[in-house]
């Protein structure tokens, strides 16, 4: 089975965050980057996925040079190769932009599953996945906690799905194949990069695409064809919404028990 | 996916607004509320409640259903108390799809019926809350019609006329849109929030995120609208293009679980901030007062500080008590989505601009070590 995992590269966001001099994002002078945290899990569930079928792993993402460096962790992990969509005119999309080159992408090549994280830890759109396969009008799945592929032995035809939904719950549903879904973060436990998967990595292709390999007009692409633009970033005022009780922890613990007996009614 | 529908809004009534802006010329704004037991949700009154401070916006000092009429649309089987229920409202109409094909959700069904109606109406809005449902299909809609994607919005503003003297604008940092909304929606799991706008003509699907706007706001319908049942409009259902897409085999309860968070009245739960296993036993003490359940954030379920049954939050139980205390939570995205149907919310926590306040309806600012001790306290003296 042939399996595409598409993966972003974000801010690690433990990490002390200054603002850009024009105030419209982070500064990315000495800001560590990471996988972002659900497409870590995508990654490892496209690999268990690949072993128990036979297949193969290919990783996609979109972004800088530095988009690299995720791009040769999924290699360490077992990915096959790995494919990156790096050209200036992605840059800066919305998650419409950013899926319609993605998915032109993976249009390339004949694949039975497309795994994406649910949601980036950055812009948080949870987005990208359903857009891709809104492209390839393939079915798809967001906020995905199991997968089982039918039939158990052979050529998988279909998958059964669970989706988280709000309330505990969780829809069970089969989906046929080829879908792309969005994977949870906790579905499984991300294996570590041995040794040796980072030696072979290193020996890994990383295929290069440009607008114009997928035929694609960057007015459509990046920040040129996002309808979406942020004016400004800024740290949420304190206690934004909360009234904050002041004084010493015993003032403040009183006037809190105050509150919420009388005014909030919950105790 | 056949594209059936065309872009939305590169021509129509959705491009009146060409340059300048005119808030309200021409405007036209939806919301797709969401029912749970045939009951309009709580979340979805509070989108019809953004819809109607949005149409009151761009009306100006006129704010009308005739000046920016809101249309609600339902999708569902069995639709005729929820759509009775907001015919009552301000709305200009109720547009509803009651159809056996739309018995369970899937994105397949709701996208072929809303894609043709945004498709020959073009509205300039699309108002729906923001919940795991609207995420699953809403972006894929946003692809199908050629419609812009703002998610997640906690608010917005209208800046003024470009025109204006002294213009402030939308403080630092570009530009209004045509209809001179600017939109605040969190980024980075809530440690910023964004200004956004968004640029061109045609229709915007729009998110909106729970606890942004209070849910009462949507008015009665004045004497003067109106009548309830007038509102009341079909929309077709073509169940060739209303097709799931996925086959629902059934809804299961998450992992059986030991520790049934989602009964609690109260909920204590600490995040990283505790700092350890061994400090918990104020937090034990606290919760023992109040007759509270235990809950943790993600970070301290992974340290292993306590079982992963009670872990809160998108990969743990999805809760909402009538008081939910937060010791030591930072507040990610994930958590959040956890907790923030609780009736009240508390935040304790050392920075005060951890973004859990930001959803709090009261905080202590300072050292958890001293303020829960100290609270546990008060809450005996109260108790007599």
């Amino acid at each position: 089975m042939k399996i595409a995992v598409c993966i972003k590269q974000v801010p690690n966001s433990e990490a002390r965050l200054r603002l850009s001099s024009d105030g419209k994002w982070l500064d990315e002078e000495d800001l560590p980057f990471i996988v972002n945290e659900s497409d870590e899990y995508a990654l490892e569930e496209g690999l268990r996925l690949a072993e128990r079928t036979g297949g193969e792993v290919v990783a996609f993402s979109l972004g800088p040079e530095r988009v690299r460096e995720a791009l040769r962790k999924a290699l360490a992990l077992g990915a096959a190769r790995a494919v990156h969509l790096a050209d200036p005119a992605f840059a800066g999309g919305d998650a419409l932009a950013t899926g319609r080159a993605l998915a032109a992408a993976l249009a390339r090549e004949a694949f039975d599953l497309v795994l994406t994280g649910s949601q980036s830890d950055d812009a948080g759109f949870g987005a990208t996945g359903s857009i891709i396969a809104g492209h390839l009008g393939w079915p798809h799945v967001w906020l995905v906690m199991g997968v089982e592929l039918e039939p158990a032995a052979g050529p998988p035809a279909s998958a059964k799905v669970t989706r988280e939904m709000e309330s505990g719950v969780n829809e069970v549903s089969r989906v046929a194949l080829p879908a792309v879904l969005a994977i949870q973060a906790g579905i499984n436990h991300p294996r570590y990069a041995s040794l040796k998967g980072i030696m072979q990595a290193k020996k890994k292709e990383i295929a290069v695409l440009s607008p114009a390999d997928l035929g694609l007009d960057p007015a459509e692409l990046g920040a040129a064809g996002s309808r979406l633009e942020v004016l400004s970033v800024a740290f949420p005022a304190a206690g934004e919404g909360a009234q904050i009780l002041e004084g010493d922890p015993k003032t403040a613990a009183a006037a809190l028990v105050q509150k919420l007996r009388q005014e909030a009614r919950v105790l | 996916m056949p594209e059936l529908d065309g872009p939305a809004g590169q021509a129509g009534q959705g491009g009146q607004r060409g340059h300048g802006w005119q808030p309200g010329a021409g405007t036209r704004i939806w919301v797709v509320p969401q029912l749970r037991d045939g009951r309009v949700t709580r979340v979805s009154w509070e989108a019809l409640a953004a819809a109607g401070r949005l149409a009151a916006a761009l009306a100006g000092s006129a704010p009308s259903v005739r000046t920016v009429p809101i249309n609600a649309v339902l999708l569902g089987s069995g639709l005729d108390a929820a759509a009775r229920e907001l015919a009552q409202r301000d709305l200009a109409a109720v547009l509803v799809a009651d159809h056996p094909a739309l018995a369970a959700y899937t994105p397949g069904a709701w996208i072929g019926v809303l894609a043709p109606a945004i498709g020959a109406e073009r509205p300039d809005y699309v108002l729906f809350p923001h919940t795991y449902q609207t995420v699953d299909f809403v972006p894929r809609l946003a692809q199908r019609t050629g419609a812009g994607l703002l998610p997640e919005v906690t608010g917005f503003a209208l800046a003024p006329a470009p025109t204006a003297p002294t213009a402030p604008a939308a403080g630092a940092g570009g530009e209004p849109a045509e209809d001179g909304l600017v939109w605040t929606r969190p980024v980075l799991g809530g440690k910023l929030q964004a200004r956004v706008r968004v640029r061109g003509a045609g229709t915007v699907l729009v998110s909106v995120q729970s606890g942004s706007f209070p849910a009462d706001a949507l008015p009665e319908a004045t004497a003067d609208a109106p009548a309830a049942d007038t509102k009341l409009r079909p929309l077709p259902v073509d169940p060739q293009q209303a097709r799931p897409d996925r086959e629902v085999l059934g809804y299961e309860e998450a992992a059986a679980q030991q520790v049934d968070l989602t009964k609690a009245g109260i909920i204590v739960a600490v995040g990283r901030g505790v700092g350890g296993a061994d400090k918990l036993g104020p937090i034990e003490e606290l919760a023992r007062a109040l007759g509270a359940e235990i809950g943790a954030s993600r970070p301290v379920i992974d340290s292993g500080w306590l079982p992963r049954e009670r872990q809160i939050g998108s990969s743990g139980q999805t809760v909402s008590p009538r008081l939910y205390i937060a010791a030591g939570i930072s507040g990610a995205i994930q958590h959040l989505v956890g907790m923030k149907g609780s009736a009240v919310i508390v935040a304790i926590n050392k920075d005060p601009s951890a973004p859990i306040f930001t959803v709090a309806r009261y905080g202590l600012v300072g050292d958890l070590h001293e303020l829960v001790p100290a609270l546990t306290a008060a809450v005996k003296a109260a108790q007599g």
